[in-house]
């Protein structure tokens, strides 16, 4: 704020000589003033980094880890196919496609589930007067508090063998042995339920913060019933927070680490884990690299699709 | 169409009340309203905000329910219905059209939600886009047409249904007064066209005035007097009334009686006036009277008017000018003359006036 007050005084003090060009330049170096600092974090610590596991994924894995300097496509090869330790016939990756089939399919599934429970909940929270509405919100953050890593160990006390809810259902009587509920999809899906619940919330609750409610008295009025309602009015005009929402869960559940690793075990890998895996015991840098591009690949395309998709499906007008 | 207005009633309220809020915090709304609208009517609630007018409204269109009464269209009871099964429709103050959908999109609204054929709906809103004069914007999205526009649509979105009665909450309460004046010519043009009852709900006693076939006034929840607006203004039956709608002179008098069928009162001054009496009671004792300052003349006979004072203040209104007279017991009278091209103003400031009245100009009050 102080730099671009400084620059605004600046440019309230031009002298006419100055003219429309200086003005226009002195302009362009406020705003990239202004947006400075964070150009140069995103370029130091994301797109450099990325460039180098670009680089990376295109050499040649060293016998400890790391890489030589020798070119290879190796690295991305591997992705997809592995060689026969015989014959060197190729074959398919079959684990790195399950893995990869599983990731897709629990991040949608988390992404979907996340809408259906936030929705009513943003809901809620944007129809509470004023005043307490920020409570309700600061009750949504209070699982950002604790660290992750603590709150997914947490899940697994209530989840594994011994933990709550066996324990519950086995002095009921309802089940004679624990139910195996931990290393299962179920787990990881629950515990990235739980972990990304609050990212679609928020953008849910700001575009219904700002809803009209007499539109929906509107709908009402004109012959919508409840579900009406709900189909033609609010979801047209909260569609902005639904599409944040899914994007802000969808992304890191596709590369979530930590829960897929407690909950999941060493089984029920996440791709997030198999890249792990190869910057770590896999010792093949290359391929961890190779990887992880194509994580972000896979991410954009979701992204675009999506995107396109939202905007084709909002000119629901009628002509 | 065109069609007259019915003597059945498309709207009963029976003594409805309804209280907002519980305990400590409990607010009375509306206090034991009645009211019968006819078919066909223009009728406006009228009122100060605050006084139970748009609350009344939203308990027809059933966003709100009665705590206590009923209400009735067409002679079958609504209370217990939600909006979206009353033949009823709304244009709300602030129009609240669907921005998500175009202009023929938002009139079509209705018409989808009751599952009406596709070519039925494209055909009424046709007709409705020619009733509101919107053809062109169709296509249009209601966030890129103006305030008077989005006013029509949301007219023609109410109407397209073709409810049995419309509702209209201060429509044109955010339009500028030129384009007021258009619509409130264009309200009436649609509702003689489309036959159908309309409830409008107003402060603004002009508008109230000019449009309406019957006004209710209302004040702290309760309905003051229901009449034609000429009823209202030349007979109000009640001081806010006659406050609340047009300038008003108020004065002290003892009711004589009545003689050949008009009453007859004897003011302060001793002068003895006709006046008459309010509807439906009869006045006794000390009373007060209303007197339009555009009933009132001023005489240089100043010895032979009922009532006597000095001019104050002389205001010029270009159509015409205000006289405020002092009265010899501090009261200030006030008398409205219609300005004429070339006449001088003959009571400047300090000269004293008679004020005379018109024949049955007095009306007294029922409190």
């Amino acid at each position: 704020m102080a730099l671009s007050h400084a620059a605004l005084g600046e440019l309230g003090d031009a002298r006419p000589a100055a003219g429309a060009a200086e003005l226009e330049r002195r302009a362009a170096r406020v705003r990239w003033g202004l947006l400075a600092p964070s150009l140069v974090i995103l370029l130091f610590a994301a797109i450099g980094p990325l460039f180098i596991v670009l680089v990376y994924s295109f050499l040649t894995p060293g016998p400890y880890g790391g890489v030589v300097w020798s070119p290879s496509l190796e690295g991305w090869f591997r992705v997809l196919f592995q060689r026969d330790i015989f014959d060197d016939s190729l074959k398919f990756q079959d684990a790195h496609l399950s893995i990869l089939w599983r990731s897709v399919k629990l991040s949608f599934a988390t992404t979907m589930l996340a809408l259906v429970v936030g929705f009513p909940t943003a809901y809620f929270i944007a129809t509470r007067p004023e005043r307490s509405r920020t409570s309700w919100l600061f009750l949504i953050t209070i699982p950002f508090w604790t660290n992750l890593l603590i709150r997914t160990f947490a899940i697994q006390e209530v989840i594994r063998n011994e933990g709550l809810i066996n324990a519950a259902l086995l002095q009921l009587g309802l089940i004679a042995r624990p139910l195996q509920l931990m290393f299962t999809d179920g787990a990881i899906l629950a515990g990235m339920l739980y972990v990304f619940l609050p990212l679609m919330v928020l953008p849910l609750y700001a575009s219904m913060e700002k809803l009209d409610f007499r539109l929906i008295e509107a709908g009402y009025d004109l012959y919508a019933n409840r579900f009406q309602v709900l189909r033609r009015v609010i979801i047209p005009l909260v569609k902005p927070g639904i599409i944040a929402g899914s994007i802000l869960v969808f992304i890191p559940t596709l590369g979530a680490y930590v829960t897929p690793r407690v909950l999941g075990g060493g089984k029920n890998m996440m791709l997030g884990n198999l890249i792990e895996l190869q910057f770590g015991q896999g010792r093949n840098w290359p391929l961890g690299s190779a990887l992880s591009m194509t994580l972000l690949a896979i991410v954009m395309v979701a992204l675009l699709v999506y995107v396109r998709f939202a905007a084709k499906s909002d000119t629901t007008g009628h002509g | 169409m065109d069609a007259p207005v019915g003597t059945s009633p498309a709207i009963e309220v029976e003594r409805v009340s309804k209280i907002f809020g519980s305990g400590e915090d409990e607010v009375l709304a509306l206090d034991d309203v009645s009211v019968a609208i006819r078919k066909n009517e223009f009728f406006t609630l009228l009122g100060p905000s605050g006084c139970g007018k748009t609350t009344l409204l939203r308990l027809i269109a059933g966003f709100e329910h009665p705590t206590r009464g009923r209400i009735l269209l067409e002679g079958s009871d609504i209370s217990p219905l939600p909006p979206y099964r009353r033949p009823v429709n709304t244009v709300f103050q602030n129009y609240a059209l669907f921005p998500h959908l175009t202009v023929a999109g938002n009139i079509a609204f209705g018409l989808e939600m009751l599952g009406r054929p596709r070519p039925e709906i494209d055909q009424t809103v046709q007709t409705m886009l020619a009733l509101v004069k919107m053809r062109e914007l169709k296509n249009r999205r209601t966030s890129q047409i103006s305030g008077g526009q989005q006013q029509r649509v949301a007219l023609a979105r109410a109407l397209a249904p073709r409810p049995k009665v419309l509702l209209l909450d201060e429509p044109l309460s955010a339009l500028d007064l030129k384009l007021r004046k258009e619509m409130q010519i264009e309200l009436k043009r649609l509702q003689h066209e489309t036959g159908i009852t309309f409830v409008f709900v107003t402060h603004d006693q002009e508008e109230a005035l000019t449009m309406s076939d019957r006004i209710a006034v209302m004040s702290g929840g309760r309905i003051l007097q229901i009449g034609s607006p000429r009823d209202i203004y030349d007979h109000p039956a009640e001081r806010f009334v006659a406050n609340f709608i047009g300038d008003t002179n108020f004065l002290e008098a003892e009711w004589l009686g009545t003689s050949n069928g008009t009453g007859t009162v004897r003011l302060s001054s001793g002068a003895v006036v006709a006046a008459s009496p309010p509807a439906g009671s009869t006045p006794s004792g000390k009373v007060t009277i209303v007197v339009r300052p555009e009933h009132a003349e001023l005489t240089p006979d100043v010895a032979s008017a009922p009532l006597r004072g000095i001019v104050e203040n002389v205001v010029y209104f270009g159509t015409d000018t205000h006289y405020h007279v002092a009265l010899p017991e501090g009261r200030e009278f006030i008398v409205r003359r219609q300005n004429r091209r070339g006449s001088a103003a003959g009571f400047g400031p300090g000269t004293p006036a008679g004020i005379v009245f018109a024949d049955a100009a007095a009306q007294i009050l029922r409190d």
